[in-house]
């Protein structure tokens, strides 16, 4: 049992002050003209691995194997990594004060930008495997696109977080290609997963306003521009899976208010429920001891 | 601890020249700190304690998986989050490493689930008890691995390879696991009023069951001495337990934190605390099954077995497939 002294070391600030000093210089993070475009940009990334990471928490102890719930609990802490960076990024290119945290914690449901398809409750593996699989295939490409950016703070972390996202797009095939191709029954429920799925990709293209500022200033490519990759890669594998594409046009985005990304209000995993302590009165500490 | 009242199924130690002569051989081996391997000689008895024992303590540690993980998604602070996200994905790889050293004394992981699943096999008590604040996963952090802990860095040592060196591993993980439990206790005691409150009512639930983590008290542990001679306990309870409350309660003054014992007090003779026993009674209840939360933890299991069938088998089927596949090309 560690000493009572081993318990009370507390280099954290320490650490965040190094890493503070060590930031590149990036001239769009204090663009003012950029800056509502962009924060709402970074809030989409983050709040879409935040969601991603959520939902993928749930598992944590009732997946089918424990290899897999290592694994899925690998990936949940690969999204919340990349959650920090982003929603730090954003607090720093808003410019308020807020930090990763308060923008993960205490805003509201409806102000949540993720893209739709992580959002869609775990139903059983086969959902959450293809779920995985359909939305890894869309973050490799875009974070490959993103380690071109303009702005170096955002090429950084797409590098760091593409290392990971290769294999989590390598894992999630590898299953999805397995369990389509398995028994009757995994296939069944592969395909059922897919069904249910497909009409939510067509949103993670949806390029609006906030997606030309960024593709302009260099920052982002504009969603629209890397559906066809991720159809070819997409089609290739459920191919090899034996499993059917869905009629394309059911994945037509349904119409919805501009800048408006959450629809399931009642299962939102953010809740009011999940974050219940960050809310308690002002001077609560869940941070480090000091 | 997390393998509680393991029975050896013996009736107590017999003496050297009681034995067979292989039996003698691997007394002597035993005794000259020489491990024993899978593929060697060992008792019929021996083998089946050990496969409770470590089967117990694989149990345990994915049982334990659920007080914490129900926590993940409500963490306050994405950083609390991915601390607590690792350290219940450890968990999960301890049960890995410990359901494979079983495996090597001849039981499946299948057969050891449906055992657990059936409730022939036990988990630890303590994780029968329900995590009810944030201030939760700071108690069981300190309290639960920090008991876990007195008991398996002595496991290291133990007789039986493929156990001593899945401690060797898992040990190297549990001081972590302590040190963020008390770090979210520090954080908490330094906060509000409300967030102390929490601390304190989360060491009052945590500390007896705590205490209980390590057995009956030696008096009424009537498996010990075998376990002991054969090297695979290696400490009886009541030293572990004495230890843990020993290093424990000064980390609880610091906190500023009162242990729920009246009756607690340094003993300048011993240079032990004097402490309060837990209610062996309740003890009793919840390893029988009527702890508050024995059906929902046993529940969550057999759902997440028996929903991950077809995964499993779908698994399978593609593999036998692809061998198939390869054979015929
Ligand atoms: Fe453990
Ligand atoms: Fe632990």
């Amino acid at each position: 049992m560690p000493s009572l002294s081993d318990m009370n070391t507390d280099d954290v600030t320490k650490l965040a002050d190094i890493a503070a000093a060590e930031q590149t210089h990036d001239a769009h993070v204090t663009n003012v003209e950029t800056r509502p475009a962009f924060f709402e940009w970074l809030c989409r990334m983050g709040d879409t691995t935040l969601i991603l990471g959520q939902r993928l928490s749930e598992w944590c102890g009732h997946g089918p194997a424990l290899e897999e719930d290592i694994a899925l609990t690998n990936t949940a802490l690969d999204l919340i990594g990349h959650t920090q960076l982003w929603l730090g990024l954003a607090g720093e290119v808003e410019n308020e004060g807020r930090s990763a945290d308060q923008l993960a914690f205490l805003r509201d449901a409806l102000k949540f930008r993720n893209v739709l398809l992580v959002e869609v409750p775990n139903g059983d593996m086969g959902v959450t495997t293809m779920r995985q699989f359909l939305f890894d295939a869309f973050h490799y490409e875009l974070l490959q696109r993103l380690t071109e950016s303009t702005s170096p703070r955002v090429a950084e972390i797409a590098a760091k977080a593409l290392k990971e996202v290769s294999y989590h797009v390598e894992r999630s095939t590898d299953l999805v290609v397995r369990l389509g191709d398995g028994t009757p029954e995994s296939h069944d429920r592969m395909q059922q997963a897919l069904d249910i799925l497909w009409s939510y990709t067509g949103d993670m293209f949806v390029s609006d306003g906030v997606d030309a500022t960024m593709a302009e200033a260099g920052i982002a490519p504009s969603p629209d521009t890397l559906r066809e990759a991720w159809l070819a890669r997409v089609e290739d594998v459920l191919d090899e899976a034996t499993l059917n594409v869905p009629d394309n046009a059911s994945c037509i985005p349904a119409a919805r208010p501009a800048n408006t990304r959450s629809i399931w209000a009642t299962s939102c995993p953010i809740c009011s429920f999940c974050s219940a302590p960050i809310r308690a009165p002002a001077g609560s500490r869940w941070r480090g001891a000091v | 601890m997390y393998a509680q009242n393991v029975s050896t199924g013996t009736q107590g130690v017999r003496d050297a020249d009681e034995l067979s002569p292989e039996e003698a051989a691997f007394q002597a081996r035993i005794d000259g700190n020489i491990k024993i391997e899978p593929k060697d000689w060992m008792p019929a008895a021996y083998r089946k304690t050990l496969i409770r024992q470590i089967g117990q303590h694989a149990h345990s540690e994915i049982v334990g998986q659920l007080p914490e993980g129900n926590w993940v998604t409500r963490a306050p602070t994405l950083e609390r989050k991915a601390i607590l996200l690792a350290k219940v994905q450890d968990e999960a790889g301890h049960g890995l490493y410990l359901y494979c050293a079983a495996e090597t004394l001849g039981i499946s992981r299948d057969e050891l689930m449906n055992k657990l699943h059936s409730g022939e096999m036990k988990y630890s008590s303590i994780f029968n008890y329900p995590t009810l604040t944030w201030a939760d996963m700071g108690a069981v952090g300190w309290l639960v691995d920090g008991a876990a802990i007195m008991n398996q860095v002595p496991l290291q040592r133990t007789s039986f390879g493929p156990y001593a060196r899945a401690m060797v591993r898992i040990c190297k993980e549990e001081s972590f696991h302590q040190r963020q439990g008390y770090s979210i206790m520090m954080s908490m005691v330094s906060g509000t009023p409300a967030q102390k409150e929490m601390a304190q009512d989360a060491l009052n639930r945590f500390w007896y069951p705590a205490l209980m983590m390590f057995g009956p008290s030696d008096k009424d542990s009537v498996h010990s001495d075998q376990s002991m001679a054969w090297k695979i306990k290696m400490n009886t309870n009541d030293e572990l337990r004495q230890r843990f409350v020993n290093e424990t309660v000064p980390q609880a003054h610091y906190l500023g934190l009162t242990i729920p014992d009246d009756d607690l007090v340094w003993n300048e003779e011993t240079g032990n605390y004097d402490f309060s026993q837990p209610d062996w009674e309740e003890f009793k209840a919840v390893l029988k099954g009527n702890g508050p939360c024995n059906r929902e933890r046993l529940g969550a299991r057999i759902k997440a077995w028996e929903g991950g069938e077809w995964f499993r088998d779908g698994l399978a089927a593609y593999a036998e497939k692809a061998a198939k596949r390869r054979v015929a090309a």
